[in-house]
């Protein structure tokens, strides 16, 4: 379907009478403001910013959107670093950040319903006093939306035990694309029909928005202990990690981090990290009191045979959100001694770690760039920092040849392009190098059920839009109606 | 008519073969024109595009341990028997991740990963175990067992997977590792579609390592009081593996059972806590009706050999030889096998309707699950009862949202009497999807929500 200037001016017309001039931006200088998400490199104004109250406003911006034909995209706190909220400039950005009322703390049925603006870390705030909490975990977590969890399927360092937000969400309300409000699943478990909040979570917004959620809550564990093992080299904590998972203990987390990340975590947030570390592994276990005593024991044990020359165990919780602030803080605190820098977030199987990290080495040398790594390694979900001078001519360039080097590293050692950062509009391009055509056409089919009219944040996970109707099938160059000037490409 | 030799065409250069149907290839009391047995998802690929091209529809089968669920197809022209899909793909012993294919009987697969010490935690109903439910079957009735307490269920264990489409289109989503988030999940869309949107050929899944240690408090009382009793262990810190309630039809009162998975010494202080809050015992083995469905006779105590503790063996150890309580399926003609879901504090108003329901209809209802809400329920009883009986035990939770009653396995009256799959929400989406994955109704059509 064509955009038009007349689309978009339709639509604010009919958004100004339906939710007042307060609720739509329009003024230039207060949509730059969201020009982008966390991820910066891609800036885009938006054509005009709705302000949603509930679910009715969403509704109404997405029916004006259908009507016209114009795209839409909604954006939590703007924390994803795939660019899966970036705006359309022809296009409406929905801001959910009012929506952040938690509706329901049914911690009898160990339920929550929220609203997709609530932030993550409020909802753990909320319902720890009745002994419970939200287990998905993103690093962003003191930021980030529960409804961009939701669009972006989001891990985090515990997600290895306690599993992504998709096995965490039971039931969402939806308005469809079409702009129908759709209620899927609820409190109980299991809707009949087919699952699509499998479908829904982890769709980066194409689908529809999300205007509620119910998510589970998590019991607090009885007991939780942490320790920080130093090791020479990056091989030893791997074999250390591979140890632990050998002997069937299951942490909480395990986070792996190199010399160049700990430098940047001792610049930054002075963690005070053992002195000489050539890698550090963070280790938290939680659960009943007598299982998680004997089998940190255990951990303890297995370090200390893999090489680890230092073993500190967090005695309460001040000295465990220390060691912890170090891991947070690494990604933040690589600016301390890099300029620039790109996160990547592949996965490879864990058993590949000491090979894939000899491998990431090599190619940052060959190239002359700095990778630091940090990464959840119970998981194999690496993300490499990539340090670069942007100032420097040609720098920008072979920092990115070194991502998409390791992209393509993870793909051989048969893992994945992104973890839990998404897809977004960063890596639409890299889909390819997973997936077949056949693959990504199957998905767009179910892209199609949802957005027949491919205007519900269009642009992100794929990498050339399928126009729905059409028979799948292998397309060379541009699509024939979009050099006909019949369709543009979002 | 079908060709059937131009299907066994399309099978040529792939292997596998096509016959014609003979009086055991029924689908749900459908009768089969042909049954084509491909030993490859390139063989699959063919002979469904050959199957659409025809016209034909088509019902995937495994080990038909569940072929029965769901409603019956409208049309089954072609049985497409995947059980000549039988390899285990691989096993990455240290990634915890497992892929098969889908014909792997779920005991093998088990079996293979035992050696690690490892398993997929879905407890599958030992009947179906024994009568060699495949890994596809698995997936398309999106089974669950006790544990899914702590790791949920199927749809929650699959990190991806490989489906034909109706044309023949073979495509993949996901992934065989735990943390992946590039494009959209359908191996979760499949879960559960009894092969309504494509015929799935291969799965990845995540394992989790054998606990070596493991109790049972096994306690019994009025049904008021077991749900209660279960909902407090359920929200203690002594994470249950499962919590299971089992009520026999006719019963005033219901037995617990909770699973302690761990560590030695430290399982054994967990089963001294739960036992007192269960006003329960505290036991090696599993009571006989651990894992299976209702309506399926344990054969006695007696007959239910002893689970041993540690690594050799597990519940969903495989086959004849592991510590499985041996179970025999009884004749299961008239007996209606219903999943009813409810909120925590909803599974004591659930016990409670089976019990007016049996007084008020002349019914009997026995129900076992999990206390996190998810129950089957055998109804035995005329048509028309079964089906009020159904109805009341839907309206016993507040809302679709607090809880859902849908008909797995019922005869031809039932279904006549009742709404099988009761209220669907987002059921234009599904049709959406059926139409965009399957547009000429080629797969199972009939069989599932909404007529899908």
């Amino acid at each position: 379907m064509g955009v038009s200037e007349s689309g978009l001016s339709g639509v604010v017309a009919e958004l100004v009478g339906a939710l007042g001039v307060e609720r739509v931006i329009t003024d230039r200088q207060r949509r730059r403001t969201y020009e982008c998400d966390g991820l910066a490199a891609y800036r885009v104004i938006p054509g005009v910013v709705v302000l949603a109250r509930d679910a009715d406003d969403i509704a109404a911006a997405v029916r004006a959107c259908a009507r016209h034909g114009v795209p839409f995209v909604a954006r939590g706190s703007g924390t994803g670093l795939s660019g899966g909220a970036l705006p359309h400039a022809e296009g409406v950005l929905v801001v959910m950040s009012q929506m952040r009322a938690i509706r329901e703390a049914d911690v009898a049925n160990q339920r929550a319903v929220v609203e997709p603006g609530v932030i993550n870390l409020h909802l753990t705030a909320a319902t720890s006093p009745d002994g419970y909490y939200f287990a998905p975990d993103p690093s962003s977590q003191s930021v980030c939306s529960i409804g961009g969890n939701v669009a972006e399927n989001s891990g985090g360092a515990h997600c290895l035990k306690y599993g992504f937000t998709t096995n965490h969400v039971t039931g969402v309300d939806l308005v469809t694309p079409g702009g129908e409000l759709v209620e899927i699943g609820g409190k109980a478990p299991d809707p009949p029909g087919y699952d699509l909040l499998g479908a829904l979570v982890g769709s980066e917004g194409t689908l529809g928005i999300v205007t509620a959620a119910t998510v589970r809550l998590t019991r607090l564990p009885q007991e939780v202990r942490t320790l920080l093992a130093a090791f020479r080299t990056m091989d030893d904590a791997g074999a250390a990690t591979s140890a632990i998972i050998a002997a069937g203990v299951v942490p909480a987390a395990i986070e792996m981090m190199d010399a160049l990340a700990i430098e940047a975590a001792e610049a930054a947030v002075h963690c005070g990290y053992p002195a000489g570390a050539g890698a550090v592994l963070v280790v938290e276990l939680d659960g009943p009191a007598a299982d998680v005593a004997g089998e940190f024991d255990d951990v303890v044990r297995l370090c200390e045979a893999a090489g680890a020359f230092e073993v500190r165990v967090a005695a309460d919780d001040d000295e465990r959100a220390l060691i912890w602030k170090g891991r947070k803080s690494a990604f933040a605190a690589v600016g301390r001694i890099s300029p620039d820098y790109i996160v990547q977030d592949g996965v490879i199987p864990r058993t590949a770690l000491p090979l894939v990290l000899r491998q990431i080495a090599e190619l940052g040398e060959s190239a002359g760039v700095r990778v630091a790594n940090v990464f959840h390694a119970g998981d194999g979900n690496l993300h490499p920092l990539v340090l670069f001078d942007g100032a420097v001519e040609g720098a920008v360039d072979r920092a990115e040849a070194v991502a998409g080097g390791i992209l393509d590293l993870c793909l051989e050692h048969g893992g994945s392009i992104t973890g839990e950062h998404g897809v977004g509009a960063d890596k639409a391009k890299h889909m390819p190098r997973m997936f077949t055509a056949d693959d990504l056409d199957t998905m767009q089919a179910v892209r199609c059920a949802f957005d027949p009219d491919g205007i519900s944040n269009p642009g992100k996970v794929f990498p050339t839009p399928r126009l729905c109707g059409e028979r799948p099938g292998r397309h060379q160059g541009a699509h024939p109606l979009t050099e006909s000037g019949v369709a543009e490409v979002f | 008519m079908a060709d059937l030799g131009r299907l066994a065409d399309a099978l040529r250069q792939h292997g596998g073969e096509v016959r014609e149907a003979g009086p055991d290839d029924v689908v749900d009391g459908v009768p089969a024109t042909a049954v084509a047995r491909p030993a490859s998802a390139e063989g699959v690929a063919a002979v469904l595009r050959e199957a659409t091209a025809q016209g034909m529809a088509t019902v995937a089968r495994g080990a038909g341990t569940a072929l029965d669920w769901g409603a019956p197809p409208e049309r089954a022209d072609l049985i497409l028997d995947t059980t000549g899909l039988d390899r285990l793909v691989e096993h990455g012993a240290g990634d915890l991740v497992v892929v098969a294919e889908a014909g792997l009987p779920v005991s093998s697969l088990l079996e293979t990963v035992r050696g690690a010490a490892q398993e997929l935690v879905v407890d599958l109903p030992p009947g179906r175990l024994v009568g060699g439910s495949t890994v596809g079957g698995l997936l398309s009735t999106g089974a669950s067992g006790p544990r899914r307490l702590q790791r949920g269920g199927v749809r929650d264990l699959v990190l991806g997977a490989t489906v034909v489409l109706a044309d023949g289109t073979r495509a993949s989503s996901g992934g065989k590792v735990v943390k992946n988030v590039a494009g959209y999940d359908l191996a979760k869309l499949l879960t559960g579609a009894y092969g309504t949107l494509g015929i799935v050929v291969r799965a990845a899944f995540r394992l989790h390592p054998v606990r070596p240690d493991r109790a049972f408090v096994v306690g019994s009382g009025p049904l008021a009081d077991v749900a209660a009793r279960a909902r407090d262990v359920v929200a203690s810190q002594l994470a249950p593996a499962a919590v299971e309630i089992d009520r026999p039809a006719g019963s005033d009162v219901a037995e617990v059972a909770v699973l302690l998975e761990g560590t030695g010494d430290a399982v054994g202080q967990r089963a001294g806590a739960v036992a007192g809050l269960v006003g329960g015992r505290v036991q090696d083995g599993p009571p006989g009706w651990w894992a299976e469905l209702p309506g399926v006779s344990v054969g006695g105590s007696s007959r239910v050999e002893p689970v041993e503790t540690g690594v050799s063996t597990s519940l969903t150890s495989g086959g004849s030889t592991g510590g499985v309580p041996r179970v025999e399926p009884v004749e299961t003609r008239g007996v209606t096998l219903a999943k009813a879901t409810a909120t925590l504090t909803g599974v004591a108003a659930l016990l409670t309707a089976a019990r007016d329901a049996e007084q008020r209809y002349d019914v009997g209802i026995a129900l076992r699950g999990t206390a996190a809400g998810v129950l089957h329920a055998a109804v035995t009883g005329t048509p028309e009862a079964t089906a009020l009986a159904v109805g009341h035990l839907r309206a016993a939770a507040p809302s679709p949202r607090e809880g859902t009653v849908t008909v797995l396995r019922a005869s031809r009256e039932v279904r006549t009497a009742i709404d099988a799959w009761g209220p669907v929400g987002g059921l234009d989406l599904m049709r959406a999807i059926k139409r965009q994955l399957d547009p000429g109704r080629n797969l199972a059509p009939g069989r599932f929500v909404g007529g899908i």
